[in-house]
């Protein structure tokens, strides 16, 4: 018995547990004193929440890139985040043209669906291609190989976008309905955010609408559920398998024109900080589960624009927004070490993790 | 009938795909990059070779995809996948004349065109791309029909010639060339100021096609003769020769080789250790870089009198960073000892990102100079010391012993009971455990001893900067060392030095590339792992174990899932 207990507490879980316990009476400390110093009004939280949701938001729609791969092929597209990239990267150029013939302030609303348009065109066309050279020939490799492969894409991607498009920074034109914010309730809402939040609602609604109720998607949840018995009852894998890259490369070209919408400058590397947190979202609610992906994202979003306020400002930390990428990280380590099933996640037996 | 229109049809696909990646080099600036490196002096360059050489791949494999052909449907297909690659170079010339593509591709100048079109105007010019693709394409369909004896005695003197050609300013950056003498001769007979003259282009090709035919026509030696079942007298002299031209390097090459020399060999450190993370115990880390920083900050820290904390010097100094390092590497092993591949790469990646922003931030400014870095960090060797060296040289010795002893504790390793616990640990994780191996302790060691190595490498590195700032340690570090033993191929200690050469000395001598190695670094990461997972120069026991486990779960899987009437490949 004695035997059994102390093989199961190793040194490992204590040490773990003891990163875990000071962490959490960081951010607990941290909490209470700022919040007794009320450094911040009520009004102030709310707009954090608000950016967190929109934020949030977008994070959810990369995510559903990286979950529903790896539903799929169990792998980590690690190259999503330049699927991401290359969508508002490209469509900033027809941006720029529709504003210069003053389309674009003219009848915003069809322009910025003709931008959306052209920028889930590019990214959906950038993850067949991934898929269909890197990926595809290296189904049934050891582990790390198609991984390696990622990473290698990612970089090839970043790199051939900077060489095609040049390596600076190009700005998105202002759309002038979309300055200024809503009073809704009391609360005025940042136009773009609304926007947003909206559209990423929208985003989601119509990938669960397909994942539901088409063919196509109902073959993608077989697919996810069971290769071999899939392709038994007469289920095209391959065929599937692309359109799952298609869908997550479309939901990223759509988040890369809701990102732009706050953040209106783009270039090649833009990708992958965005990227690597939309992957945080879809471990910290579950990979492979898109419902997770959805909550695991506005949880990072709001963790990420209040978190550097509420605790590490309390913990006395100088220039706390410096540190929020960091503070993703942090969660992202976290939740690795502590639930690696994620908050909504299908059981992942050690082998798979 | 079906036959030729196979051939046709792969014809067609095949060139529009190499076109395309004519077009994508064109754009991404690579051809007009090397538009002034000429191999043959006035006749050939870089950009153009960039530019044709996807033509003529492009007829090769359109004839070797096909199973049945005749002699005049292979040229003919060959030729047919040129033109069609040559059709996408002049639709971007149509559209370049009519669009200025500048504001989109800053790289579609007219330089760009005229490289495309020899420098022909618009209606004739149109013609050229096209006329050029069938021709490179009928000369890649005839290397395909050529006995295999012959081609690759062709590919050899042309790969020779392409190197010796780009490689020309390097030559003529080594002092000894400069001298008068018959080195001098020999070298501007047979450079001109920028490539091979092209008599000297012609000698070589036929010197060495005709010596890479003759040997290949001979029968093979023994296999695998390695360097120890030679006889003690020749290994000796071998050893002796080598060390003496290692250790005169930096005075034969000159600073500005031996200063690429430090780098690469800083790299090489690296890679040692991240071989054993990675290479021996298949623990993917990309966090890497973290402990490369760790290295040059504790240097930085214990000895610069601007922070004034300890103010030691280098050799006192360098222990304690090596001590903070293994620690460190303990420190970050511990939490993902359960993770396994991907989460493992995502984490270390978090890790390595967690550590570059504190070393940015506000927060520990005081300590380690945020933004601003560390600045008078301890040199190994004073200056009042072999006064007429220059720091270069210096740091060449201290680098190469580095090197020295972190190569002989990996190869020592590799075949101890702890280096074939890694294996055993990379192989199969259950199994190792289920035979009594104690996973957390070896995997920890592997964590520290990768994670000292790369501590070395980063407090001489510090040390020979003068200076650790956060920005010289991001990602790209641990990318570009993963790439290193990738190329080299994991767990080969010559393929990590291999691999340092190739992806850091390379770029430096050609400085057109190093505009474009992270480009170069994915896509050969790409195509070692979708062609060569095993590497240049494999570890023996991964190439047995790669090649035998991709026949089988490949095969498989497309029987599995290749829907029927598939055309894919």
């Amino acid at each position: 018995m004695l035997r059994n207990w102390r093989q199961r507490i190793t040194i490992t879980d204590i040490v773990v547990w003891a990163i875990g316990v000071v962490l959490a009476a960081g951010v607990i400390y941290g909490t209470i004193v700022t919040l007794r110093a009320q450094l911040y009004s009520g009004a102030t939280w709310i707009d954090l929440t608000i950016t967190g949701l929109a934020l949030g938001g977008i994070y959810a729609l990369i995510a559903l890139g990286y979950t529903l791969v790896y539903g799929i092929l169990k792998m980590i597209n690690f190259a999503h985040g330049e699927v991401f990239m290359s969508g508002p990267f490209t469509a900033v150029f027809l941006a720029i043209y529709l504003d210069n013939i003053g389309f674009l302030n003219a009848s915003p609303v069809i322009s910025i669906i003709l931008i959306t348009i052209l920028s889930a065109v590019v990214s959906t066309t950038i993850a067949i291609l991934l898929e269909r050279i890197a990926y595809k020939p290296l189904r049934g490799a050891p582990r790390l190989v198609p991984l390696i492969t990622a990473i290698g894409a990612s970089f090839f991607l970043q790199y051939a976008f900077r060489g095609l498009y040049g390596s600076g920074i190009k700005a998105y034109p202002e759309i002038d309905v979309l300055q200024g914010s809503w009073e809704i309730a009391g609360i005025s809402i940042d136009k773009t955010q609304a926007v947003t939040i909206i559209g990423a609602v929208l985003m989601m609604l119509i990938i669960w609408g397909i994942s539901r109720y088409t063919r196509v998607g109902k073959a993608m949840r077989a697919v996810s559920e069971d290769k071999e018995v899939s392709a038994l009852m007469g289920i095209d894998v391959d065929r599937t398998i692309m359109n799952t890259f298609a869908l997550g490369g479309a939901a990223a070209g759509v988040a890369g024109i809701l990102y732009v919408l706050l953040f209106p400058v783009v270039n090649f590397f833009m990708g992958f900080i965005p990227g690597l947190k939309a992957f945080t979202a879809a471990v910290l609610g579950g990979i492979g589960n898109p419902i997770g992906a959805f909550l695991g994202a506005m949880v990072l979003g709001l963790i990420e624009s209040i978190g550097p306020s509420l605790f590490l400002t309390g913990l006395g930390i100088p220039a706390p927004y410096q540190l929020k990428d960091a503070l993703a990280f942090v969660i992202l380590v976290l939740i690795l070490i502590f639930r690696p099933t994620g908050i909504l996640g299908e059981r992942i037996s050690r082998t798979k993790a | 009938m079906t036959e030729k229109q196979s051939i046709w049809r792969s014809a067609i696909s095949v060139g529009l795909v190499v076109g395309g990646v004519s077009l994508l080099l064109s754009l991404v600036g690579m051809v007009t990059a090397f538009e002034e490196r000429y191999i043959i002096t006035g006749v050939f360059t870089m950009g153009q070779l960039l530019l044709f050489a996807p033509l003529i791949t492009g007829g090769y494999s359109t004839i070797t995809r096909v199973q049945e052909k005749s002699l005049v449907s292979s040229l003919l297909g060959g030729a047919l996948s040129g033109v069609f690659g040559g059709l996408v170079l002049t639709l971007l010339l149509v559209v370049g004349s009519q669009v200025d593509l500048r504001l989109m591709f800053p790289n579609a100048s007219p330089d760009l065109y005229s490289i495309i079109s020899f420098g022909i105007p618009a209606p004739l010019g149109y013609v050229i791309p096209i006329v050029y693709g069938a021709i490179f394409g009928l000369i890649g369909a005839g290397l395909a029909l050529l006995p295999s004896r012959i081609r690759s005695a062709v590919l050899t003197a042309t790969l020779w010639i392409v190197v010796l050609g780009l490689f020309r300013d390097m030559f003529a950056l080594i002092p000894t060339f400069n001298q008068p003498g018959p080195l001098k001769t020999i070298f501007t007979w047979i450079f001109a100021p920028s490539g091979l003259s092209v008599l000297a282009a012609i000698l070589l090709f036929v010197l060495i096609g005709g010596y890479s035919y003759w040997r290949s026509g001979r029968p093979e030696p023994r296999q695998q003769r390695s360097f120890s079942d030679q006889k003690p007298a020749i290994r000796w002299g071998v050893l002796i020769v080598g060390s003496a031209i290692v250790l005169s390097l930096p005075f034969i090459l000159g600073v500005f080789f031996t200063e690429v020399l430090d780098n690469v060999g800083l790299y090489i450190i690296m890679a040692l250790g991240l071989n054993i993370v990675v290479g021996y115990a298949g623990l993917l880390d990309l966090g890497y870089v973290a402990f490369f920083a760790i290295g040059a900050y504790t240097m930085g820290v214990l000895t610069s009198p601007e922070l004034g904390f300890f103010n030691l010097n280098f050799w006192t100094a360098l222990p304690f960073a090596l001590l903070v390092t293994t620690i460190s590497g303990v420190i970050l092993g511990l939490p993902v000892l359960r993770m396994r591949g991907d989460y493992l790469a995502i984490v270390t990646l978090g890790f390595g990102e967690i550590v570059r922003i504190l070393a940015l931030s506000e927060w520990l400014r005081p300590y380690i100079g945020g933004t601003q870095g560390i600045q008078q960090i301890a040199i190994p060797i004073p200056d009042y010391i072999l006064a007429t060296w220059n720091t270069q040289t210096k740091f060449y010795y201290l680098i190469l012993a580095g090197c020295l002893v972190v190569g002989f504790i990996a190869w020592r390793l590799k075949d101890s009971r702890l280096g074939r616990s890694w294996i055993a640990l990379r192989e199969d994780e259950d199994v190792a455990q289920a035979m009594g191996l104690n996973t957390v302790i070896t995997k920890l060691l592997a964590f520290a001893t990768g994670a000292t190595f790369a501590g070395l490498s980063g407090a001489i590195f510090a040390s020979k900067l003068n200076s650790a700032y956060p920005h010289s340690f991001d990602l790209l570090v641990s990318i570009y060392v993963l790439c290193i033993i990738i190329i080299g191929g994991m767990g080969s200690i010559p393929g990590a030095v291999l691999g340092s050469f190739f992806l850091i000395g390379m770029p430096e001598l050609l400085r057109e590339f190093s505009e474009f190695r992270l480009l170069v670094v994915g896509a050969v990461m790409v195509a070692m792992m979708l062609y060569k997972p095993e590497g240049l120069w494999p570890e023996e026991r991964r190439r047995l174990e790669l090649h035998e486990g991709e026949e089988e779960p490949v095969e498989v899987a497309e029987e599995e899932f290749a829907p029927v009437g598939s055309t894919s490949d």
